[in-house]
């Protein structure tokens, strides 16, 4: 009998200490989570405060009572923010767009075709995802540069459009397609063009998609090329907008109209990670690599 | 049985080979061409003679000496305690169930986000101003602190902002990793463990780690590459201008070398982005020979 109230008080004491666990780890959950999203809570604030408001509070409060959008209308017409934004837009769809041309017809010929050197060249290939970013783009600057295509898409896009790294990934995805597929569209005498494009590319959608979002991420963000590329505001992307914003743009003080620029440029990305939020995860999970 | 054609498939790679060719394999040559080049000029593309006169330049700027400083801090101080808030944050995670995905989402979101317009939040939260002190300083005065200018201020103050700011931005992916290994170290060695009645911090020394080994070693490694190649995050908060704000990095050296107010000199940006090269080709080296005694495959 003694026994049994022994083993009772065991499994309350374990229970308890579980709890108490628990509870630690949440905490710290919320904790960091906090840490998160409080810088886009006060961008997100601090834009729909009013000038007056935001500089009339020294000790800033953590609510408004009266939103506007003034900042918003402000943002968009001191600074070619529209502007910045179409230019990004192309940037990101044209740069996207053909890298996924290239990629795809890379990691076909890597995973279906047959010919001589195909192997040594892959080994090439992977070889190359090592070279970084920082040693190329100084003779890509001075070849632009020479080429007469500073501040011109071309300029902005032709360097930024290879990504070893996605080809080898689609690679991977096309390798692992039955070859029987392949067989059976060769013996109704379809060309390799209509078999990769009927039957590959559906088949592999999800990678192509991954791959696609990875880029437009990539795309968005992109500052170091464009800044060197361009100082002609009217091929400036975001980055280098807020970074003009910051420097000039509103004269320093107008912090609130600075926030509404902010907000503007992170709400498109935030809306596709939202949407997509699992498939980026997984890509970047497979290898994507920042930081 | 596939048929041989060696000019269809050399076609398909075509595109591939040409931008890889224009924009990856020749300047990585030209780069090393560039670093010998003396007094290379890029308007008229004229260099009179070779030799190591561009390394010694930049090895004796003191600008270069200050960005080698301010990485290498950077780099000793957010690798280790990003990996191991990741880690703390992801044993967290693995230990819960309800609202874990919920929280893996938010943990991500700066992945996505702009380094350089979350940045000027982050400038905001830490910047003094004649009409407010801002928020983070007002934190401290609340604590019974003295308020301190962040952006403008002493050196350690901003090294603590460009620090803190960094580990902010390199976490997500560390959590992710990080998390995906914990989930697949498989159920039934934690159970051995228990009906052999380990204790649980055994069990994290000698089951977790020992699984997680290779995902925490690619991180390390990753991480100090990472961390080497700084630069947008100070840019976000301190302005294309670092050398004056103290606050360059390798990398911003490099591009101030090759444009910006000191610019127009690509022989002096690509004998320091060699340097900084040899640097990380070095310290992954060492990494990678470390991991080897370490990580369990």
């Amino acid at each position: 009998m003694a026994k049994q109230i022994d083993f009772e008080k065991i499994e309350r004491r374990a229970r308890i200490r579980h709890r108490v666990s628990q509870g630690v780890i949440y905490a710290l959950l919320v904790f960091w989570a906090l840490m998160v999203l409080f810088p886009f809570y006060w961008m997100l604030l601090t834009s729909v405060k009013s000038y007056s408001t935001y500089n009339a509070e020294y000790v800033p409060k953590l609510y408004t009572l009266a939103p506007t959008l003034e900042n918003y209308k402000y943002a968009f017409t001191t600074v070619a923010l529209g502007k910045y934004f179409a230019n990004t837009l192309i940037y990101t769809v044209v740069t996207t767009f053909v890298m996924v041309i290239v990629t795809v017809l890379a990691a076909f010929a890597f995973a279906r075709l047959e010919f001589k050197g195909k192997n040594l060249v892959f080994v090439l290939f992977l070889a190359l995802m090592m070279i970084p970013n920082e040693l190329v783009i100084i003779t890509n600057y001075v070849t632009i540069t020479n080429l007469n295509l500073r501040n011109t898409f071309t300029g902005l896009i032709l360097p930024s459009i290879t990504s070893v790294f996605y080809i080898y990934l689609l690679k991977e995805n096309f390798a692992q397609v039955p070859d029987e597929l392949y067989y059976a569209a060769k013996v109704d005498n379809t060309s390799d063009m209509k078999y990769l494009f009927k039957v590959l590319i559906p088949v592999c959608r999800h990678t192509i998609i991954t791959i696609v979002i990875l880029k437009i991420i990539e795309c968005w963000n992109s500052y170091v090329w464009p800044r060197l590329i361009t100082d002609d505001e009217s091929y400036f992307l975001v980055s280098n907008g807020i970074q003009t914003i910051r420097e000039s743009g509103f004269g320093r003080e107008n912090v609130p109209a600075m926030m509404a620029a902010v907000v503007s440029i992170s709400v498109p990305l935030i809306v596709l990670f939202l949407i997509f939020h699992k498939k980026i995860m997984a890509g970047v999970a497979r290898g994507g690599t920042k930081g | 049985m596939m048929e041989k054609n060696n000019l269809k498939g050399w076609l398909y790679l075509l595109p591939a080979i040409l931008f890889l060719g224009f924009f990856l394999v020749y300047p990585l040559i030209d780069v090393f061409i560039y670093s010998f080049e003396e007094g290379y000029n890029s308007a008229s593309q004229t260099y009179f003679g070779t030799g190591l006169y561009n390394y010694s330049y930049v090895l004796h700027d003191p600008y270069f000496l200050q960005a080698v400083k301010n990485t290498f801090i950077l780099v000793i101080i957010t690798v280790p305690l990003s990996t191991g808030l990741a880690l703390l944050i992801s044993l967290g995670l693995n230990a819960i169930k309800p609202l874990r995905n919920v929280f893996q989402t938010v943990y991500f979101l700066p992945y996505v986000t702009n380094t350089l317009a979350v940045g000027l939040v982050f400038m905001i939260l830490f910047k003094k101003t004649p009409y407010s002190d801002g928020l983070v300083n007002l934190l401290l005065q609340w604590f019974g602190g003295e308020s301190i200018d962040f952006i403008d201020g002493p050196y350690w103050a901003k090294m603590f902002v460009l620090c803190f700011y960094t580990v902010w931005v390199v976490l997500p992916f560390k959590i992710l990793i990080l998390t995906s290994a914990l989930a697949s170290v498989g159920e039934q060695y934690y159970q051995a463990a228990r009906v052999d009645g380990t204790r649980k911090n055994r069990m994290f020394l000698r089951i977790t780690l020992p699984m997680i080994s290779p995902s925490l070693f690619y991180l390390i490694i990753t991480g100090f590459i990472g961390a080497f190649k700084a630069y947008s995050d100070s840019v976000a908060l301190f302005g294309t201008d670092l050398n004056a704000a103290e606050m360059n990095t390798i990398v911003g050296y490099v591009y101030d070398m090759l444009y910006g107010n000191s610019g127009g000199y690509p022989s002096y940006a690509s004998a320091a982005a060699i340097l900084l090269f040899a640097i990380v080709l070095t310290i992954t080296c060492i990494n990678l020979l470390i991991s080897k005694k370490h990580v369990h495959y």
